[in-house]
């Protein structure tokens, strides 16, 4: 046997060991480990039998579905309500692609298209015009959609702010004041849900997601009027949100005391979908 | 004489052996996602060498129309990668046992003659030790991979929120990118790692599972003839001095 001097020497303090000893002991250990580790191992498989076993909540296994609302909330609390999703210049705005006709099924006629909203405390239905929406102040931004697939385009929007909206009609709240999003009252509903007019697509937002400042009533994309595959004549635009939440024409929008049905969510999808 | 040398502490065996299907889970999970939107490829121009990944790839192992799915266990596993990888870099710290594992200025010239070695293109023995320096180069750099796939990850699933940070790694799409390119990293040092186990052997595998090795020391120099050692001094142990070693 050589010696190489780039081996590192066992410590001279400790006498060495008959091997007899040395090997019953390595087998003791091994067997030990060698069990805990396939023990740990079924403990992983059962767990992960559990875990899709579990009954479905929306698409995907209950605990998972858990997770992703605390993910959300932990987002909404990270998330000021003033905290802006970046704008560009608007040369960078490009046309998005359709990706989804559900909800667009039928033709419309515009001029017939009511927005319909149905007041939180008294629960009547409004009608309102697109002229109606048009008359609040116009607010254009260049901001990012963002496609949970996970693609981006930047698009250049015009429209209302819902929370415009809500201020000049004061339906989100049971007694009826203005939704101010930076004093909230205290029966503002806690949710906003919106539906298409043969009601095949559905959104659900949290209240201070309606009233953020960039959430619009969009009636314009890149300096145009929107057209039918990009929801004419009113569609939702929140730039907090993925894609998937920006419902093409609006047909009724409601307030509730729990989340709304949501189109994606049903289908496994985060109900939050903030990014 | 065979004698025993303790070599990985229970938690880090506790941490790589939970690692291990996290990881795999992860990257399955974000398979899923990544069919979604998958833009990636090998080329230049119209020439392509090859696409991430072809369609019979994903009908081979049904990775397609999962994207819900994908992201509501890539978003409930992250959690555990990350705490998981936190721990062990806590516990790496504070155990000492970061001076196995980080490269010395002597690591490189060493990783290049056990590459050299391992190809078959140098014959003198290698230095008996816990790392050599091409372990210290590789297990330090996938650690430094979870870091990016964990700031990554964080700047294409919060791109908005965490604006700051997608800005600091170049935008969402760079970012996605890196992501993938660190997934594909994984798999390759996944590879190489299983081929290396392989061949060192199974007293080199018992001790990521039982924590010790059996090494054949000499009594009367009680130098260690064979098998690594947990003993320490990566970059002493290039020293020819013995005198400097400790």
């Amino acid at each position: 046997m050589t010696t190489n001097p780039n081996n590192a020497p066992v410590p001279t303090d400790s006498p060495l060991r008959p091997e007899a000893e040395v090997l019953a002991e390595a087998r003791r250990r091994s067997r030990r480990s060698f069990i805990g580790l396939g023990l740990a191992g079924l403990a992983g498989l059962g767990t992960w039998k559990w875990l899709i076993s579990q009954p479905d909540d929306q698409g995907i296994p209950h605990p998972l579905r858990k997770v992703l609302d605390a993910n959300g909330r932990l987002s909404q609390a990270y998330l000021k309500e003033t905290r802006l999703a970046p704008e560009f210049a608007r040369s960078r705005a490009k046309e998005p692609r359709v990706n989804g006709r559900v909800g667009l099924e039928e033709a419309l006629d515009p001029a017939a298209w009511r927005l319909l909203v149905q007041g939180y405390g008294s629960g009547k239905t409004q009608e309102f015009t697109l002229a109606d929406i048009q008359a609040l102040p116009k607010v254009e931004m260049t901001t990012e959609l963002k496609c949970i697939e996970g693609w981006s385009i930047v698009v250049h929007w015009a429209g209302a702010r819902l929370s415009d909206f809500l201020a000049k009609y004061p339906l989100a709240t049971r007694s009826g004041q203005p939704a101010d999003p930076l004093n909230p009252p205290a029966d503002l509903a806690p949710y906003v849900g919106m539906v298409t007019p043969n009601e095949k697509y559905y959104v659900g937002l949290d209240i201070a997601s309606a009233l953020h400042p960039q959430t619009l009533l969009c009636y314009e994309m890149n300096g145009q009027p929107l057209t039918a595959a990009h929801g004419a004549p009113l569609r939702l635009v929140t730039p907090l949100k993925y894609g998937i939440k920006h419902l093409k024409r609006i047909g009724t929008i409601a307030f509730a005391d729990a989340r709304p049905k949501d189109y994606w969510a049903e289908l496994g999808y985060d109900w939050d979908s903030g990014h | 004489m065979k004698q025993l040398v303790e070599k990985h502490p229970l938690a880090i065996r506790w941490f790589h052996w939970v690692n291990f299907p996290v990881l795999s889970l992860m990257i399955w999970s974000g398979l899923w996602i990544y069919w979604a939107n998958d833009v990636y490829r090998l080329g230049w121009g119209k020439t392509t060498l090859l696409k991430f990944f072809p369609q019979s790839f994903y009908q081979a192992l049904h990775l397609d129309h999962k994207l819900a799915q994908g992201m509501s266990w890539h978003f409930v596993l992250m959690w555990v990668f990350f705490l998981n990888g936190l721990l062990y870099v806590l516990y790496t710290i504070f155990s000492g046992e970061w001076r196995y594992l980080l490269p010395t200025r002597h690591s490189f010239r060493e990783a290049v003659l056990v590459t050299m070695h391992d190809l078959g293109l140098y014959k003198k023995p290698l230095p008996i030790r816990k790392f050599n320096g091409a372990q210290q180069i590789a297990y330090t750099a996938v650690i430094l991979m979870g870091l990016g796939s964990l700031l990554t990850g964080l700047a294409i699933y919060k791109p908005t929120q965490f604006g700051w940070l997608t800005q600091l790694l170049g935008g969402y799409e760079f970012a996605r990118v890196i992501h993938f390119a660190l997934t594909i990293g994984y798999v390759l040092f996944f590879i190489v790692h299983i081929a290396q186990v392989v061949r060192a052997g199974w007293n080199n595998f018992r001790a990521m599972v039982a924590g010790f090795e059996i090494v054949e020391v000499d009594p009367a120099t009680r130098q260690v003839v064979a098998g690594p050692t947990s003993l320490p001094a990566a970059d002493a142990s290039l020293t020819p001095n013995p005198s400097l070693r400790s």
